[in-house]
Formats: C-alpha cells, structure tokens, sequence
C-alpha cells in the first residue's frame, strides 16, 4: 500500500487528532473533501482561516466569539440581573439550545479539581465575584455538571458569593425527561428523591 | 494476571475518547490503578465518582502492566454528598490524602477498613468531622509517622495530658511542658475519649495537619498538602465560629 502524498499525510494528521476521529476515520474525511475540493475543500479553509483569525474569548464572560465582547454580553434584550455560571463554551450552547434562559453567562474554564491541582486562581471565578459586585447581580444560577468536582465548585463559588447578598441557584438532578427508573443508577435516583417536589 | 476484590474509587481520568483510568483503593492491593474500557461514555459517568464503592476484577498479561478493570458498582456515596458541602469536602480531602500519601500497589488493610467506614459516615452523621480527625491519625500511623497521645514523653504520666511535641509526636502533660507549651501543638480532649466537640476538632486537625505536612509531606519531597484538606479545615472552623467569612 503506498502512503498518500506529503501534503495529504500531514492533513491526514492533523484531522486525526480531532475528537472524534482516528487515522482511519481521517483518511476517509480527506479524501472526501479531495473529490469535493470546490465545493467543501475551498471554503472549509477559507472558513478555518477566518474563524482562527477572528475568534476569541469574551473579556466579560469567557465565551467564544468574533469580537471582545460575545454577542449574548452585547445582546441589550437579555436580562442583566441574572448570571448562569458554566464550566465550560459547550456547556453555555447546551444551554442556550434549551432556550430557557435568557439572561447572561460566566463560564469558568473548568472545574475545582484535587487530582488536577486546579484552583480557583486557576479559574474565572475571581472575575465572576468581580462581575456580581460591579454589574449589580441579583441571582446567579450554577448550572455545574452533576460530578463531585463540579458540585465541589458550585460549593465553593456560593461561598465566594455569600456575603455580597446575591440569591444563588443551582440546577435541580434527577430523573431526565424520558427516563425510566428501571434504568437509572441508584445515585441519581437518591438525588431525584431528596428532590422531590410536591404535587 | 488476574485478580477480584472491592475497592473505593479514588479517581478518574479519561483515556482516549471513550476509556479511563481509574485508581481505588482496596483491602488487598492498596492503591491500584488501570483501565476500564468505556469508562468515559455516559452509562459510566455516575458510576465511577470518587468515593463509589466498587467490585473490581483487574486483569493484565503481566504483572507490571497496567491492566484493566471491569466494574460493577456496588454503592454510589457521592450522590448523597452532593447537597452537603463539608460532608463533599470531607470526601474529597479523604481522597486527596489517599492520592497524595500512598504508594502504589502496597496493601493497607486497617487503613482501608478505616477509609470505608469513614466515607459511609459522610453526610449521614454529624459527628463524622471526629471520625476523619482519628483516620488522619491512623493514615500518619500506617505511613510510618505516628503519634503517641498515650502518656507524657517528660514525666510519663498519663493524666493531664494537653499538648504534644512537634519534634516526637508524643503527648506532654501540663507539667511537662512548663515554658515550652506555647511551642507545643494542643492535644484535644476528644482524642483523649472525653465527649467531641468542634473546637477540640479543630485543635485536633491542627496537630495533625502539623505532621501531615511536616513530617509525612516532607519526607515525600515537601509537596504541599493537598487544597482539598485545606478546604476542609477551612469548613470546620467556619462551623465551629474560628474563621470569620469565606474567602
């Protein structure tokens, strides 16, 4: 078998190391992307070239977009008194996909951890105690994954915030929509319980 | 190479996109770590959280090797922790001890009953901060750095004690220590069988947060003492009304 050309083997490469893809799955996008050169190739590169230049971190909230300030910071409809805290940009689209919050972000870069000697230095929650107490917060929702470290950090960040008065929240755990109870490990059930609410 | 015991999770790492690594903590192979296969995928997420107690059977073509785990669950602590958070603070300082102070593949059978009876008092009593205050005691002891709180290293005596030495570890009486108690760390009744209380907790974990980083940390090349504990500490004097607001 000969190995592709010098060009294509770095692409090949590279494309590997996406998640997601390994060297044969690679190997399989390049060569679709050579029979579509006009029609994916060309743009896909022009829109990387683009995107590499232009994106970068919100100075206010840490997400991700072409200008300092992300067009959610910048969106004058969104209510300014309420903050969700996320652990990362992915964790922000997921909730925006819900489209059941319509008030700003902070994302914090990840999450307290022992194992991985992170901080809250090593975090933006300095910046987010900074943002409560200039922007005149009233509630901040801690939307942290359900894990120990992200309820580590949720933890923590209600502390950092207890004596600025702010109302703090966090996203209830349980059973999810279309979840059957047969199927659910029993951690998540003992939180859905203590979660009860009355009918 | 293949074995099957029960042990308590004490980490998890992903590997790759869809494995893991995971280390625990067991009765016969002390800290073990290998690999369980799709232990990043969503079924596995709940499963392997710190604390979980978990039936392990770990395989590998040579002993050296790092091998894999298959895993059943057996008890999810972290669930309940999760709306508690000194008791969450206690779990995690008690893993980042164990991860901080203990060899690889080296059995600690008292310090494993220990460790498993203290993560199942997490959260379920109140007094479990004297329960973490004695198995620090016991983790020095099984790491070669004990305390002896049983009599007076200058008179001998074996009532009255209040303080111990920060050289030897041993307890001194009031007697004893004459002008040196202000250089001695206290000795709380509570670990002299008189009834707990918070404050006494918090002398106790300063005596022992003493020698975890000044004779355990040092001898294993002056690393700081994991944040974790620290938290905790931090979380027991705001209890007890010694520390005034968070940071």
């Amino acid at each position: 078998m000969t190995d592709p050309p010098g060009d294509l083997e770095k692409l090949i490469e590279l494309m590997a190391r996406l998640p997601g893809l390994g060297p044969r799955s690679a190997r399989r996008a390049v060569l679709h992307m050579v029979k579509k050169r006009s029609l994916l190739m060309a743009p896909l590169a022009e829109a990387m070239q683009s995107a590499c230049e232009t994106v970068r971190e919100c100075l206010t909230c840490g997400n991700i977009d072409t200008g300092d300030k992300c067009t959610i910071c910048a969106d004058p409809a969104r209510a300014t008194g309420e903050i969700c805290v996320v652990e990362n940009v992915a964790d922000l689209w997921a909730m925006e996909r819900s489209h059941a919050f319509r008030g700003r972000y902070h994302v914090l870069g990840g999450t307290l951890s022992a194992l991985d000697a992170v901080g809250p230095e090593d975090l933006r929650i300095p910046l987010l105690v900074k943002r409560v107490a200039d922007e005149g917060i009233s509630e901040v929702i801690l939307a942290l994954n359900a894990t120990v470290d992200g309820q580590t950090t949720a933890h923590y960040i209600a502390d950092a915030l207890e004596r600025h008065g702010v109302s703090i929240s966090l996203l209830a755990q349980g059973v999810p929509i279309g979840g059957e109870l047969d199927y659910l490990d029993e951690g998540t059930i003992t939180a859905a319980l203590h979660a009860r609410k009355s009918l | 190479m293949e074995w099957r015991d029960q042990g308590a999770l004490l980490s998890m790492r992903r590997h790759g996109e869809t494995s893991a690594i995971i280390e625990v903590f067991t009765a016969a192979h002390g800290r073990h770590a290998g690999v369980v296969r799709g232990g990043a995928g969503r079924r596995m997420g709940p499963v392997l959280q710190p604390g979980a107690q978990l039936d392990l059977t770990w395989r590998a073509r040579l002993e050296e090797h790092l091998g894999s785990f298959t895993v059943e669950p057996l008890q999810n602590r972290a669930a309940i922790l999760m709306g508690d958070r000194l008791a969450l603070s206690g779990l995690n300082a008690v893993v980042a001890l164990l991860l901080f102070a203990l060899p690889e593949r080296a059995p600690f059978p008292a310090l494993y009953r220990a460790t498993v009876a203290l993560l199942d008092l997490l959260g379920r009593s109140d007094d479990w901060g004297f329960a973490y205050l004695r198995w620090e005691l016991l983790l020095l002891s099984e790491l070669g750095f004990g305390l002896d709180l049983g009599s007076c290293a200058v008179t001998g005596v074996k009532e009255g004690l209040c303080h111990v030495s920060p050289r030897s570890g041993r307890a001194v009486s009031v007697a004893g220590a004459g002008a040196w108690a202000s250089r001695l760390l206290p000795l709380p009744l509570c670990l002299q069988g008189a009834p707990d209380d918070m404050a006494g907790l918090c002398e106790g974990l300063r005596t022992t947060g003493y020698f975890l980083q000044h004779r355990m940390a040092a001898a294993m090349g002056n690393k700081p003492l994991p944040a974790a504990r620290h938290r905790l500490v931090e979380g027991f004097l705001r209890c007890a009304g010694l520390s005034a607001a968070p940071r």
